[in-house]
């Protein structure tokens, strides 16, 4: 347990030491999104009859924000260690494999979460935002985030240098992230590219996370959660087997 | 009372390499060792494998009788390693440094423990110094400081003394040194074979993942590296049928190689027979760097 706790502790701290970086600045990006974004296009698209198109963009960025930054944490702590060499500290004590994946995963949600709640602590001023459903909300935050920061490990574990990370994070999980809903409702789409985004797991966190504002989604909800946990499930599964093997961490 | 480190049939193999061609090795509780070869004999692989950062292929290694894969919470707990790559973490201050690894240990509120290491290796002062901020040798005191904070009785050094500058390393091995005789095992890896020579009790070479000589400092130093003897004699020519061999001959300076000092009575007793005044008479003694070449080269 104390090493468990210990991990999570430095875990925060690392990302927290550097805030500007890892929390400030993606809040920032998600606010220029938004004013972009909603500028170019309130009055175009309409997607619920009784909400602006920056409401209905808001909860989309704020769960793409958590998606990335809960990729970036784990994934980019665990590079930097493994490049650096100071993972060693970590491999040396009696820390199990478990313990290792619940801190860094935490940690990532965390930050996550963090990020998301910044995104809507500084728009919800002047963004007119219902919440009809605060747990689904809640509960689609975490999944996101727990999800992303286990595949943040994943990739982690498996690259050895930076570029690969970056290819990773630039032609996996940003693809997946702008097609996933975030900016547009899937029905707007021709059948074939709206078959195609049910494929891609973000769409769903990105639905179920608007369900928890509005009430309405282009898939039950529900359904949406039964996708992610079975996904979370997997990749769960598949990131603790790598690490329990010792794969590229324990030579 | 177990064995400190015990070894058993451990192999290792990356690709094409053989790392470790099964080592066999025990370390007893209180011994100062040396394991010593060239590079890519396997020195780091066989201690990471005791460490748990490498999984052997076969073999197994127990720390006090646990055992680094299935019991490696306690075998972790028991040893403290000290890395050669000089590693650190940018994010922190060396007080944070080794509150963390002391908590990774599950030891909360270290703090008089890490204050008293710090005092030890000198450090007291750049205590909330971030870990850039610190020069190299700094940092590689910090390394034998987070390698300490759950008070391992074995404690394994691997080349802690590579690029540290000659005073340093005296402080380090006095430490060192202190704790060995307060009762840690220390297994050490060293290029310094004078430093090996001085401080280890026992030696083991390892060549191409296989130990090749294995035994105390001075049985080594007696077996394979002989006496060296530098003579001045009031004449240009040896006697016959001296003892040892003639390494160097000069205007009546000469060095002779001996396998023992009872060759060195026989040497001297053929002198006084042969009515030889030696004028000078300069011993040089053992030298564990000759040893180590004459066994590698047996290898």
């Amino acid at each position: 347990m104390g090493g468990f706790a210990t991990l999570l502790h430095k875990e925060l701290l690392r990302f927290w030491k550097v805030g500007f970086q890892t929390v400030a600045a993606p809040v920032l990006t998600a606010l220029l999104y938004l004013l972009v974004f909603a500028h170019a296009l309130e009055g175009r698209v309409r997607v619920f009859e009784n909400a602006t198109y920056a409401a209905f963009l808001l909860p989309g960025l704020v769960m793409m924000s958590v998606l990335q930054n809960a990729f970036a944490n784990s994934s980019s702590s665990l590079i930097q260690s493994k490049l650096t060499g100071n993972l060693v500290f970590i491999l040396l004590p009696p820390i199990s494999y478990v313990e290792f994946f619940c801190a860094y995963v935490l940690a990532s949600m965390v930050r996550g979460l963090l990020v998301g709640a910044g995104v809507l602590a500084a728009t919800v001023w002047f963004v007119e935002l219902p919440l009809v459903a605060p747990l689904w909300t809640l509960l689609f935050a975490l999944c996101g985030s727990a999800i992303l920061g286990a595949m943040g490990l994943l990739a982690g574990i498996w690259a050895d240098k930076f570029d690969q990370l970056a290819a990773f994070q630039n032609f996996v999980i940003l693809p997946l992230t702008f097609l996933s809903g975030v900016f547009y409702s899937i029905h707007s789409l021709p059948p074939f590219w709206q078959a195609l985004s049910h494929l891609n797991p973000f769409f769903y966190l990105i639905d179920g996370f608007r369900y928890g504002f509005f009430g309405a989604s282009d898939f039950p909800p529900l359904a949406s959660l039964a996708v992610l946990g079975v996904s979370l499930l997997g990749l769960c599964a598949a990131t603790l087997a790598l690490l329990r093997s010792g794969y590229k961490m324990r030579g | 009372m177990p064995v400190a480190i015990e070894i058993r049939n451990v192999r290792k193999r990356y690709a094409d390499v053989q790392a470790l061609a099964g080592v066999d090795l025990d370390i007893l509780p209180g011994e100062f060792f040396g394991l010593l070869g060239p590079n890519g004999a396997g020195k780091t692989t066989l201690i990471s494998v005791i460490a748990g950062l490498v999984r052997a292929d076969a073999g197994a290694v127990r720390v006090l009788g646990a055992d680094v894969v299935a019991d490696y919470r306690r075998a972790r707990r028991l040893v403290g390693v000290v890395p050669q790559e000089l590693v650190f973490d940018p994010f922190f201050t060396v007080r944070e440094t080794l509150r963390f690894q002391s908590g990774y240990f599950g030891l909360r509120r270290n703090d008089d423990w890490i204050d008293e290491i710090l005092r030890h290796l000198d450090l007291t002062s750049k205590a909330d110094a971030n870990m850039r901020a610190l020069s190299g040798g700094m940092k590689r005191r910090v390394l034998v400081a987070q390698a300490l904070v759950h008070r391992p009785p074995v404690i394994v050094l691997d080349e802690p003394t590579a690029g540290v500058d000659v005073e340093l390393r005296q402080g380090l091995w006095q430490f060192i040194r202190g704790l060995n005789r307060a009762g840690h095992t220390i297994l050490l890896t060293t290029h310094y074979l004078e430093e090996a020579e001085r401080l280890c009790g026992r030696i083991a070479m390892l060549k191409a993942g296989r130990i090749v000589a294995l035994d105390s400092t001075r049985r080594l130093l007696e077996t394979f590296s002989g006496l060296q003897v530098k003579l001045t004699l009031d004449r240009e020519a040896l006697p016959e049928g001296l003892a040892g061999t003639v390494i160097a001959a000069d205007a009546g300076q000469f060095t002779l190689k001996l396998r023992d000092h009872a060759e060195l009575e026989t040497l001297l007793q053929r002198l006084r027979e042969e009515g030889a005044a030696i004028q000078e008479l300069e011993l040089a003694p053992p030298d564990l760097e000759e040893v180590f070449l004459r066994v590698m080269e047996r290898h």
